[in-house]
């Protein structure tokens, strides 16, 4: 009898091992999300256009969603306005002393641009576009940045095509490479002749005043 | 008003006004000595009468002596105050732990209040069940806690093309280092099963800019966790209130706030926050992205701008905070002439991974003038870069991951300023 067991209990053991690290231990916890929860939700759109909903825009039209919409901060041109984003311009300025990065001279894929506008634009009143005032808007910025003509009509089966200027212009993370030199042992004495005092921040003055 | 003592209460102010007419001068224990310091020899309200009652501040701010130790905004960083960012005074503070009320903010579109009891995390995608969280859901699963440091992937951003702003929490106090409690990603997306093509998350936020950004499936299944208390207590309002993820060592962006869906992917979303923004100009025009881990990273706090040395020459600490995304911080130097010698600092305990190190270097100061610099170094050998360093493989527009060694000119009359040295 207990020789019975023993052998029961060992074998269980076996087969615990064996589909321990194959299956994750679960909870029950939550409960299964539902068809429309998912489609509330998940907006997202992908640089080979998966996300994007049905609908079209052309420039005219966006012209039109923008001017009501986009301009008092991004200006009637998307140039921007004040210390506002600009939307168009800068075009071969990366690397310029001082870079002008928009949609046009920057963003790599439209699917983002499409995106952030539909989820999180206008400032302060998030979600109120539908998805053909939002290809109308992107099909307007193209045409600020003179990518595409006035008769463009953006839409879910063409968003993909349209060739960003600097779409080429990334590279994934290499500083374990190029910065390699950074893992060294570090000199403690002697390390230079002289030091000068190169630039000082009370010159420029911009700190916001810390006395009550 | 609970306020018990019988006397009259002389305002502090007062009080040593009067003293100095008795003759008593400057109250330090070093000129005190011909008629005694009245601090002592004086009877003193705060030892006769009686002070506030345990019933006068269920949930207690600093005294208001501390007044200066509070969050600070720079106008003309942004266009406004709602996508913006503000300072932690870490100019101020010791140790490692910061206080809540005091940890920097940086939002998209605003800090929003949400509810434990509209609170609702999904996870979708490329998962056997997409679920649906409460939050009383996700304190029933197991808990872990640690401490890490979150630093904006800006930080030091401004100081890019040379010595800007005049203090350690304008140039460094886009970071806060916080004990967190919450429940291992890895187990949530267990839960809903993610599948072998999953080989990505996307996560965002329930506010208006969402915040998404996508993290290799290695990093979501290592260390990342959903949290929910911070330093012992729920998260504030302004950190993600009721649940953030936290994402050790990587840049501040992806420790999204008020999270609220988790998608698994077969591929990076490349959203606004990984394609516009923290992404890195190079001087070639090519910019590099995915730029997750925050490199090791030092400054001395005090003395600082904001902390001048007060008490003149002789005995002076010398402190400051030292930390790397790529694990624990073995070490920190200080040099005292611009980096021609460097010496050892002391740390107040061994260094934790991903998390701040306190330094200190105690020290004699003769009264002459400092060029004080700290260097950090981590567990892989990694050596905190000069500026310079920094630029001659950078350029000077990469905006973000600014780990450059900060200078302090401390002057003879014990004032400092951010300067850049050759």
């Amino acid at each position: 009898m207990s020789k019975f067991h023993s052998i029961t209990f060992a074998s269980s053991i076996v087969a615990l091992t064996l589909c321990g690290p194959l299956q994750a231990e679960k909870f029950g916890l939550g409960r299964a999300a539902l068809p429309d929860e998912i489609a509330a939700w998940d907006l997202d759109v992908h640089p080979d256009g998966t996300g994007l909903p049905e609908g079209s825009g052309d420039v005219l039209t966006g012209e039109e969603v923008f001017a009501e919409n986009c301009a008092w901060c991004h200006g009637d041109f998307a140039e921007g306005v004040d210390n506002w984003p600009k939307l168009a311009g800068g075009m071969g300025t990366l690397d310029h002393e001082d870079p002008l990065k928009t949609v046009g001279s920057y963003w790599p894929y439209l699917s983002t641009t499409w995106d952030y506008i539909n989820r999180s634009m206008p400032f302060g009143n998030a979600q109120s576009l539908t998805p053909d005032e939002v290809y109308g808007i992107v099909a307007y910025i193209l045409y600020s940045n003179d990518l595409v003509d006035e008769d463009f009509v953006l839409s879910r089966e063409n968003l993909t095509q349209v060739e960003m200027p600097n779409a080429n212009g990334f590279i994934i993370d290499d500083r374990k490479t190029t910065e390699a030199h950074f893992v060294t042992d570090p000199c403690m004495q002697d390390c230079k002749d002289k030091v000068e005092i190169t630039m000082r921040a009370r010159v420029l003055d911009v700190t916001p005043d810390t006395t009550e | 008003m609970t306020f018990r003592f019988k006397g009259t209460r002389p305002s502090r102010r007062q009080f040593l006004a009067g003293a100095a007419t008795a003759g008593a001068g400057a109250v330090t224990a070093a000129t005190a000595k011909a008629a005694g310091d009245p601090l002592i020899t004086e009877p003193l309200y705060w030892a006769q009468g009686l002070g506030e009652g345990v019933d006068a501040t269920p949930y207690g701010l600093p005294i208001e002596y501390e007044s200066d130790v509070v969050r600070r905004n720079v106008e003309w960083l942004t266009a406004d105050t709602i996508s913006s960012i503000n300072f932690t005074p870490i100019h101020a503070l010791d140790g490692t732990i910061t206080p809540q009320g005091c940890a920097f903010e940086r939002h998209h579109s605003g800090a929003i209040d949400l509810p434990k009891e509209d609170y609702r995390l999904m996870i979708n995608g490329l998962v056997d069940t997409p679920l649906v969280f409460t939050y009383g859901d996700l304190e029933r699963f197991p808990r872990e806690n640690h401490v890490y440091f979150c630093e904006c992937a800006a930080n030091s951003g401004m100081e890019w093309a040379g010595a800007q702003l005049n203090g350690a929490q304008f140039t460094h106090g886009m970071i806060h280092n916080m004990e967190y409690t919450g429940v291992p990603l890895r187990t949530l997306l267990e839960e809903a099963g993610y599948q072998t093509a999953g080989k990505w998350v996307y996560v965002e936020g329930a506010d208006a800019s969402s915040n998404g950004r996508s993290i290799p499936m290695e990093k979501a299944l290592d260390d990342v966790l959903v949290a929910f208390k911070a330093n012992g207590e729920a998260l504030r309002m302004e950190h993600g209130y009721p649940v953030r993820l936290v994402v050790p060592g990587w840049e501040g962006n992806m420790w999204v706030k008020w999270l609220r869906r988790i998608e698994v992917s077969d591929a990076p979303v490349e959203s606004r926050e990984e394609t516009s923004k923290y992404t890195d100009t190079l001087a070639n025009g090519i910019s590099r992205k995915w730029t997750w881990e925050m490199d090791a990273k030092s400054v001395i706090t005090s003395p600082s701008p904001q902390s001048p040395i007060l008490h003149g020459p002789g005995p002076l600490v010398i402190t400051g905070l030292a930390w790397s995304g790529r694990g624990a911080i073995k070490r920190v130097d200080v040099s005292k002439d611009g980096g021609k010698t460097w010496e050892t600092a002391r740390l107040a305990k061994p260094g934790e991974r991903m998390a701040l190190s306190r330094f200190y270097l105690d020290t004699q100061w003769d009264g002459e003038e400092m060029l004080l610099q700290s260097r950090a170094m981590d567990e892989t050998g990694y050596v905190q870069p000069t500026k310079t360093q920094l630029r001659d493989v950078r350029g000077l527009n990469s905006i973000y991951h600014n780990n450059g060694i900060q200078t302090w000119w401390v002057k003879s009359d014990g004032k400092a300023e951010n300067v850049e040295v050759s």
